[in-house]
């Protein structure tokens, strides 16, 4: 165990920080949802790091990613299927022009 | 050495590929470096010796998610032109206040004294997490199955198309 | 004397130590030098197999294949690497160039790096992980991005209409794959793929051949050539997803397909032939390797057989025959294979009983299912030949 924890959390901050930019300046709801998946993968790292410096006997860290696995397959798929019948309708997937409910 | 070494470029990779990730114009080359974020994530994984964790990073991430949204892209095809503005009016406020959680966070991360034990990981941990899954977890596996059953018919419900 | 190749791993091992270099750079530097090793035979293969499938696809359509370079033609590979060296590279207007470049590379490692984790003999193993299997499929996706990558890059419609078939096939086809893939893992209790191909007493083909026959199947598909060859249609889409290559980049994809139907072979050897697995296999390591690639190349021939006599299948009957058909039947094995396999486990039965258990229960769903898609024969739909309308100048159209 050469490397501290530190490194491990700053980095996992990092990539969360740069998915939360994503999701806040994004228009389009495609760049969105790769924000989403970048915070998601942040919060993966944390468990795992966790599991592995804190209690690595028990795997608990590792079950907790793969719900997280799960849900972000789950959201993924229907998150695009939204995008993919709005494009069809709308004729557009930025998230600014899908104002039906303000008019 | 060897392990700061990995860790120094896959961490490097996924921060870099992530940033390209969330300010390149093109959309479509923001989901190819999202791919290469998934890959250098998935690196950290092996270096913290969850090679499971690894193996299904590529295949979940990479294998369908990362597909799905190339795909997405290429079927809503008008928005990839290049005098599209893919940022919003509001990205200065959010870098500004990205940057100040990740302040705030990294705070947090080298104030607090992490309770590290320094033990070693299980023999066979895969079918260790076989059987935690099985029992300790065994209501959130059912629940995560019939959600991801749900997603299935709801996607397939929501993408179809209506005569 | 036994171990020929511990022998010379050993004999390396001692020189490097004898130099002066530390014991983990010499374990390193030796793996370098085994998958080093494991790629060139790749190649050497892949050269020789060129020629074999060329001459064999002119005998079966009647024909004398390759036959001027050298006798019987065995310069023909060589002549074509020539050739393909010396050609120019075009990128086309518009083309994306950092993708365009990227998506051979891809192709070719997203098949290479499988062989990472195959063990050609006993204790000769490149990477023997805990995960091998799940390795394997994940590796897979590599390939998937490439074509995606290819087709979209090269700004031609025909490559990105290829490109987008293929993800609907090799994802669609990817489930029942892994789940056949599930039975052996099932059958040796473990993932790595050393204690697979050990616990097979006798072949996993005669415990389980459906699932056998769904793998063969899938991974057909998978590699995505005839009868599943519709990504690169030629009569309808020019020559596919990689239209635009030329010269050495082209040929990276040629020679990565190749290498996959190869792959697969060593695949279903190592899952369900008893991979090396052999008389005296256990005393000569050697032997082992030969065994190993003796079955590989036997299932590559008969695979090459299957798709030479079956013509091209068309796009929605592709999709049928996966989601209504190879799904539902893999799924249904999966669970009885592992019930089954959990049952005579408790009762403690003697391994031969179990074998022909486990067979007879395959065969039945089998019949089944076959049964049962014959009678719903009916409601699959059929595309009726209709006469083509022919050209007729505006204005002369009679009635």
């Amino acid at each position: 165990m050469a490397i501290p924890i530190n490194w491990f959390l700053v980095l996992a901050a990092g990539l969360f920080c740069i998915g939360l930019y994503g999701v806040l300046s994004r228009r389009n709801a495609i760049g969105i949802l790769m924000g989403i998946e970048l915070m998601l993968n942040a919060v993966n790292i944390n468990l795992i790091t966790f599991w592995r410096y804190i209690n690595p006997v028990k795997l608990t860290g590792q079950v907790f990613a793969i719900f997280v696995f799960t849900v972000a397959a789950a959201e993924v798929a229907v998150g695009l299927a939204l995008v993919i019948a709005i494009y069809r309708n709308r004729d557009t997937v930025i998230v600014e022009e899908i104002d039906l409910l303000k008019e | 050495m060897v392990p700061v070494l990995i860790f120094g470029l896959s961490s490097v990779v996924t921060l870099g590929a992530a940033l390209a990730v969330v300010t390149n114009k093109n959309i479509l080359h923001s989901a190819f470096y999202l791919i290469l974020a998934f890959v250098g994530v998935a690196s950290i994984y092996v270096l913290l010796e969850a090679p499971f964790i690894a193996v299904v990073q590529v295949l979940v991430y990479i294998g369908a998610i990362a597909i799905l949204i190339v795909f997405a892209i290429m079927l809503t095809r008008r928005l990839l032109s290049k005098d599209l503005i893919q940022r919003n009016a509001q990205w200065g406020l959010s870098a500004l206040g990205a940057t100040g959680l990740f302040l705030v966070l990294g705070w947090i991360v080298y104030s607090v004294n992490w309770p590290v034990k320094l033990l070693t990981v299980p023999e066979d941990p895969i079918s260790v997490l076989g059987q935690e899954l099985l029992s300790t977890y065994v209501v959130p596996f059912e629940i995560a199955s019939v959600l991801l059953l749900a997603a299935l018919v709801g996607a397939i419900l929501i993408g179809r198309e209506r005569e | 004397m036994a171990d020929l190749i511990n022998l010379i791993e050993n004999w390396i091992k001692n020189i490097l130590l004898g130099w002066g270099v530390t014991e983990s750079l010499a374990v390193f530097i030796l793996q370098v030098l085994g998958s080093v090793l494991v790629v060139i035979v790749c190649f050497v293969i892949v050269i020789a197999l060129i020629w074999v499938e060329r001459k064999l696809a002119g005998r079966i359509q009647d024909r004398f294949g390759p036959n001027r370079a050298g006798p019987y033609g065995i310069f023909q590979s060589f002549a074509d690497i020539i050739k393909i060296f010396t050609k120019e590279y075009i990128t086309p207007v518009g083309a994306e160039k950092g993708l365009f470049n990227i998506a051979p590379v891809l192709a070719m490692f997203s098949v290479l790096a499988i062989w990472a984790v195959f063990p050609f003999a006993i204790n000769v193993v490149g990477g023997d992980i805990h995960v091998g299997v799940l390795y394997i499929v994940a590796i897979g996706a590599f390939g998937i991005l490439a074509i995606l990558m290819a087709g979209w890059s090269s700004n031609n419609r025909y490559a990105l209409l290829s490109a987008s078939r293929s993800v609907a096939m090799l994802i669609s086809y990817e489930i029942p794959m892994i789940i056949s893939l599930l039975v052996p893992v099932l059958l040796a209790h473990s993932m790595k793929l050393s204690v697979i191909v050990e616990a097979q007493m006798p072949w996993n083909i005669f415990v389980a051949p459906l699932a056998a026959l769904i793998f063969g199947i899938s991974s057909m598909a998978e590699v995505g050539k005839a009868p599943f060859d519709l990504l690169e249609a030629e009569s309808e889409l020019v020559a596919g997803y990689h239209t635009e290559y030329s010269g050495m980049k082209f040929g990276m994809f040629y020679v990565a397909e190749f290498l996959h139907q190869f792959t697969v072979g060593a695949l279903m050897a190592i899952f369900f032939l008893g991979g090396w697995t052999g008389p005296l296999a256990v005393r000569w390591p050697i032997l082992g390797v030969f065994y190993f690639y003796g079955k590989t190349f036997f299932i590559y021939l008969v695979i090459s057989w299957i798709r030479l006599s079956l013509p091209r299948i068309r796009i929605d009957e592709m999709l049928n025959l996966n989601w209504r058909f190879l799904i539902p039947i893999s799924f249904i094995n999966l669970i009885a294979v592992a019930i089954a396999d959990r049952v005579m486990l408790e009762f403690n039965l003697a391994r031969w009983i179990y074998v022909v258990v486990m067979f007879l229960i395959n065969i039945l769903i089998l019949v089944a299912a076959l049964t049962i898609a014959e009678k719903n024969e009916k409601a699959v739909e059929r595309v009726e030949f209709s006469p083509r309308p022919i050209a007729v100048p505006p204005g002369k159209e009679s009635k």
